[in-house]
């Protein structure tokens, strides 16, 4: 009896071990083997992993409403705030696999590039009106393309910058805007609202700062080299992280937090805004729905460009770019594969679902998708009509993004509590060669 | 022969019978579902340390060299070094404190029940939230002094450390009751009766009668301050960085866990089997500690 029961638990672990033991083989061997079952009624489902928490629930109404249209199940997964890359390696991993996914920068394209089906010549590709939203791996293969782009700069609330006693023409460059900030900042007691909202540096708002506001300095140190930014370049030069000081300098010493107090967090800067309790927010167009909840309206609000006082700044337009990059997972199934394509086709076709998308999104860069109705896209149309320059988003080239941004929230939190010249100095070697550090490590 | 007779005996044949028959309904689910749990991930672990992959799934052979780049990785030595140090002090400072509390508690004060519940809560919240709610506190002290916990190093390891005594010495602390209940009330009484100071009595007769309280204690406690993650993850996230001149970076405050974790997820896709290979590592060596620290209090243990 004994040695039947060694025998049996033997024999489970020998099943156990040899059941996890075939999943070993490469997935790649079992695509074809999935495409090669038979079609069955409607074949082939849509599984979407979202990046984006704010946009979830338009995302599932879209995923309802194609459902009721095509008999088509769509599954809309988003991964909890800051987690995507975590989610996504789990989820792939997975033999339901998500067939559409975010592969927003060219780090992302190096990471899942091997599972990016080549999207060039597909309808959903051909309906864009724009190859600025492309996406391509080294070998030329087009592994992802943008389904909205957005825009970020500073939003004003010009409501409170005429109560100071200014219009949005007297802030023309990086000097203007500076004299009415620190003006601002100056009667801010008198006035019951100062210049800049927080710039909290915890992680649910430093990347305003190593994201967004770095990408002035990238932006203009790709129009010096543009050869060399075509790519992911190895290392950048930082000729602009003087520009990058100024700005950052005018947000952490014109707002009503103490900066030593930045790197704790814990502030809500989009409450603060909406609040009247600042004139300057920097951020991007997707803040309008909540500040619109909010109460704020439009003809209040405008964007302007990040003034750092660069020469001929006054032609600056706004950072218009996207990391909603679409992507689709070659190692489906083919019908999966088709049926998720069919569905990208029908958002950016269709003007009932465009609609819906655009007001989550931003704009859709489609042939014949709605057109927005956010007030901060509508500042960015206005500068490229007005002939101004559009700053696009070179900071998506930041390699092995999270270590970097990092490391450089770690230098900023030290030099905005001792603002010496010493400590600005590491912000620089952590924003300059911090970046070939990563970029080799990420390329190594 | 005669044992399986006696009906009434504990394994006597018809006792033993059922047992015999049916043990496999109680033993196989609990084996199948260590394998599916624990053997099956921890040998597919050590597989992908030598591979190079972004899913489990998907792998390339590349045979030793994720080790050499685990060693040759700077920020994993610091953090190695850096953990031992916050293994040793909060090795001591855990188990004195612990101890004390214990045996405070132990001396029939007004309340015990009450004391013993307090100091144990704080073992009940999980490390994320302890980590978030010590930042919020130990920030609110110190932007009074113009600084925080994410700017200085030093003070990103002391208030790891105020956490983690905080978090268990009420663990700590059950244990050690339970020890020293189980002192026999006669040897404490021979001791009285010879003459012993309180503190001769403690030296030589109580504390040799806790070891095994001590033995498991300082166990729980090494290996709990090795494997430290949420608590580290939450507090400072391995802030402040150093940036050295050439634009690497040490992050002083990251413990072996994290750097595995930022490791695996900071990094581009081909640091994975790096990661996977520290992970491995970081099990020899918590296994490889865990036993040498077994094996040296055991010695000390006395026999009643």
């Amino acid at each position: 009896m004994k040695k039947m029961i060694a025998l049996l638990l033997c024999l489970v672990m020998v099943f156990a071990l040899c059941a996890c033991g075939t999943s070993e083989t490469p997935a790649a061997s079992e695509a074809p083997a999935a495409s090669e079952a038979p079609a069955e009624g409607a074949a082939g489902s849509v599984y979407w992993l979202n990046f984006k928490p704010e946009s979830d629930g338009a995302l599932q109404d879209i995923a309802k409403m194609y459902t009721e249209e095509t008999g088509v199940p769509v599954k809309v997964v988003t991964a909890a705030s800051g987690t995507y890359n975590e989610t996504l390696t789990a989820e792939m991993d997975k033999s339901e696999a998500p067939t559409l996914f975010v592969v927003g920068n060219t780090a992302a394209v190096d990471t899942w590039g091997d599972y990016c089906l080549d999207l060039t010549g597909t309808p959903v590709a051909d309906e864009l009106n724009t190859d600025a939203y492309m996406l391509y791996d080294a070998d030329g293969k087009l592994c992802s393309i943008g389904y909205c782009f957005e825009c970020y700069g500073i939003i004003v609330n010009k409501a409170l910058l005429s109560q100071a006693g200014y219009t949005i023409e007297d802030i023309t460059n990086f000097e203007t805007l500076k004299a009415v900030a620190e003006d601002i900042h100056a009667r801010a007691g008198e006035l019951g609202f100062d210049a800049f909202t927080s710039s909290g540096m915890d992680d649910s708002s430093s990347w305003r700062f190593t994201g967004h506001l770095a990408n002035l300095e990238y932006y203009y140190e790709s129009v010096d080299d543009p050869a060399a930014w075509e790519q992911c370049p190895a290392e950048i030069k930082g000729t602009y992280m003087s520009n990058f000081k100024n700005l950052w300098d005018l947000y952490i010493n014109n707002s009503a937090v103490n900066p030593a107090d930045l790197a704790n967090g814990g502030f809500d800067a989009n409450a603060e805004f909406a609040n009247g309790e600042a004139v300057f927010y920097s951020n991007g167009n997707w803040e309008w729905s909540s500040l619109s909840e909010k109460g704020m309206k439009a003809e209040d609000l405008t964007m302007i460009p990040y003034y750092c006082g660069v020469e001929g700044e006054e032609k600056a337009g706004l950072n218009c770019g996207t990391e909603n990059y679409w992507a689709v997972n070659n190692e489906a199934s083919e019908e999966d594969i088709q049926a998720t394509l069919d569905f990208m086709y029908w958002l950016v076709t269709d003007p009932e679902a465009s609609e819906i998308a655009v007001g989550t999104f931003g704009v859709m860069p489609y042939k014949n998708a709605a057109q927005s109705t956010n007030p901060f896209l509508a500042n960015a149309d206005a500068y490229a009509a007005a002939g101004n320059y559009v700053m696009p988003w070179v900071t998506n080239f930041q390699p092995n993004v999270d270590a970097y941004r990092a490391a450089l929230v770690s230098a900023m939190n030290t030099y905005d509590a001792d603002p010496s010249d010493a400590n600005w100095e590491q912000v620089v070697t952590a924003f300059v060669d911090g970046w070939a550090v990563q970029y080799a490590a990420a390329n190594g | 022969m005669r044992r399986k007779r006696d009906g009434s005996a504990v394994n006597s044949y018809l006792l033993r019978r059922p047992i015999q028959r049916w043990s496999p309904v109680f033993l196989l689910p609990m084996a199948a579902a260590f394998c599916i749990g624990f053997v099956w991930p921890f040998l597919h672990g050590i597989f992908l340390s030598f591979c190079k992959f972004k899913t489990t799934s998907k792998w390339t052979w590349v045979g030793i060299s994720n080790y050499l780049k685990a060693f040759q990785d700077e920020s994993f030595v610091y953090s190695f070094w850096h953990t031992a140090l916050f293994a040793m002090v909060s090795l001591l400072l855990i188990n004195v404190l612990a101890f004390a509390v214990a045996y405070a508690l132990t001396q029939g004060l007004r309340g015990t029940n009450l004391f013993r519940t307090v100091f144990f809560m704080p073992n009940l919240i999980g490390g994320i939230v302890l980590g978030y709610i010590w930042s919020m506190i130990f920030d609110g002290v110190l932007s009074r002094y113009g600084t925080s916990i994410l700017l200085n190093g030093r003070l990103g390891f002391w208030g790891l450390i105020i956490l983690m005594c905080w978090q268990q010495i009420g663990y700590m602390m059950i244990i050690y009751i339970a020890g020293l209940q189980a002192v026999p009330e006669d040897m404490l009484e021979a001791a009285r009766i010879d003459g012993a100071s309180a503190w001769q009595t403690l030296w030589k007769v109580t504390i040799p009668n806790v070891m095994p309280s001590i033995t498991i204690c300082t166990f729980l406690t090494l290996t709990n301050s090795f494997k430290l993650f949420d608590q580290n993850l939450a507090l400072t996230g391995g802030q402040p960085y150093i940036i050295n001149p050439d634009g690497t970076s040490i992050h002083t405050t990251e413990m072996l866990a994290l750097n595995i974790y930022n490791t695996f997820y900071g990094q581009a896709a081909n640091a994975r089997g790096v990661a996977q290979a520290k992970a491995v590592l970081f099990f020899v060596l918590v296994a490889g500690i865990g036993l040498i620290q077994l094996y040296a209090t055991r010695r000390k243990e006395v026999q009643q």
